[in-house]
């Protein structure tokens, strides 16, 4: 459980989330991401593929990370989320607000 | 944090849990809930993501807004998993809340908030919710299956 930080050959950092994104866990998300705007990255891929479940916190997280992301000049994509998390993105209508891709490969290749 | 198995007959398993009022135990009391609740009443589909997630959320805002992480104080749950339904009952120490008054955060001007879809996320993962009339205890049903 955990989350795990790889950087493509482009500048892309992708942040890999292990189990679950939830009120307990998020700020560890938030600085990392953080961490890399400072540093200057402005594109970033979070991979879902390896999550079971996210909380409102979590969401939320998402939605304070991006919207500071796009202030910065850059951009932030979701990837990889099961039916049962995309449908949680289109309940909460955030489906609207993020790109959202099928896999981590289709939102690289998306930048 | 303790959990207390209330019952174990052929008709179910019941169990209880006092959790410190502290975020950083929301995923490791979910999870210990989860394991217990693992019975086949529940898909595994909706044991892993329905009851975990809907745990978390209820955890989560009883700690946060009910005991207002207030360390001496715990927040109860009891957990109930019979053949027809898994029943949480989740209960704070706080003033509660009017369920009503909280706003759709799908609307236009709420959506690019951080907070406030908790309750609604929470109503979507389950098959009933009722709050008792002080606010400061939901009780969760999902149905088997």
């Amino acid at each position: 459980m955990g989350f795990s930080v790889s950087k493509d050959p482009r500048g892309v950092v992708i942040v890999g989330v292990d189990g679950q994104l939830i009120v307990g866990n998020r700020q560890e998300l938030k600085q990392k991401v953080l961490d890399s705007l400072e540093g200057g990255t402005r594109r970033f891929v979070i991979d879902f593929t390896k999550t079971g479940y996210i909380d409102s916190s979590g969401l939320g997280v998402l939605v304070s990370l991006s919207k500071k992301v796009r202030e910065q000049g850059g951009d932030l994509r979701l990837a990889g989320l099961n039916e049962d998390l995309q449908t949680l993105f289109e309940l909460t209508k955030l489906d609207t607000l993020f790109a959202i891709a099928k896999t981590p490969a289709e939102a690289l290749a998306a930048f | 944090m303790v959990l207390h198995r209330t019952a174990q007959a052929q008709d179910g398993v019941a169990f209880s849990l006092a959790v410190p009022s502290d975020l950083s135990f929301v995923g490791d009391a979910v999870d210990l809930a989860a394991r217990h609740c693992d019975v086949g009443v529940l898909s595994q589909r909706r044991l892993q993501f329905n009851l975990r997630t809907a745990l978390a959320e209820a955890l989560a805002n009883a700690i946060a807004y009910g005991n207002r992480h207030d360390p001496s104080k715990l927040v109860r749950i009891e957990v109930a998993c019979r053949p027809d339904a898994v029943r949480i009952q989740v209960a704070d120490d706080g003033l509660g809340f009017d369920p009503s008054q909280v706003p759709d955060p799908t609307t236009p001007e709420f959506l690019e908030r951080e907070g406030g879809r908790g309750l609604f996320v929470l109503r979507h993962l389950v098959d009933t919710i009722e709050f008792n009339e002080r606010g400061n205890c939901v009780c969760l049903v999902l149905r088997a299956g």
